[in-house]
């Protein structure tokens, strides 16, 4: 799982029917130590989170399935919503 | 997921098994501005995309699972006709797509 925050939403009403009645986000992918987040990418929505909140999700087919219970071709799933992360190294933080 | 623009059909009669009767198409690549971003690709079709409509499609082993068999050689499909792109801009939504004068 990784952490992202809501950038953007997307709509659009002709789609994979894995994707039917869900709501589409744009996130933008946290950098947790020195990496970078990387590039947003569409995820779909199940924790019916806003815009501009920190979320955690899942970037995997099968946990995607699992979350969805439904085949599919979605990967990126929105699973829950982040109140703090923290990164404790050896010298503490 | 990622936006492509549709920019092209790509035809193969002879093909895999698994690739028949499937509808293939050219996209470039998208970023959330709408800007060009990486190199054009062909991807299979599952939503009856028309050229220059803007779409969101999945890469690697999941875009085989768009396909009715998922048994395929598919790593890259279209899933999603774009309606509307809405992005926080400076902490407002900005409308991206369609823009304002459509």
């Amino acid at each position: 799982m990784r952490v992202a925050r809501v950038v953007g939403t997307v709509v659009g009403s002709v789609k994979h029917p894995q994707m039917h009645g869900r709501r589409l986000l744009v996130l933008q992918p946290l950098p947790l130590g020195e990496l970078s987040g990387g590039e947003p990418l569409i995820a779909v929505d199940v924790t019916g989170v806003g815009v501009g909140e920190e979320v955690l999700f899942v970037d995997d087919g099968a946990a995607a399935r699992t979350i969805l219970g439904s085949a599919g071709p979605v990967r990126s799933v929105v699973v829950g919503v982040v109140d703090e992360t923290k990164l404790e190294g050896p010298e503490g933080s | 997921m990622q936006l492509a623009r549709v920019v092209g059909t790509c035809v193969a009669t002879r093909k895999t098994a698994g690739l028949l009767g499937e509808r293939l198409l050219l996209i470039q690549p998208l970023d959330f501005d709408l800007k060009d971003k990486g190199r054009i690709a062909v991807a299979a079709d599952v939503v009856s995309a028309a050229p220059q409509e803007i779409v969101w499609f999945v890469r690697s082993r999941e875009a085989a699972n768009s396909l009715q068999d998922p048994f395929n050689p598919v790593d890259c499909a279209i899933v999603g006709i774009l309606d509307e792109l809405e992005m926080l801009h400076e902490g407002r939504m900005r409308r991206i797509y369609p823009g304002a004068k459509s």
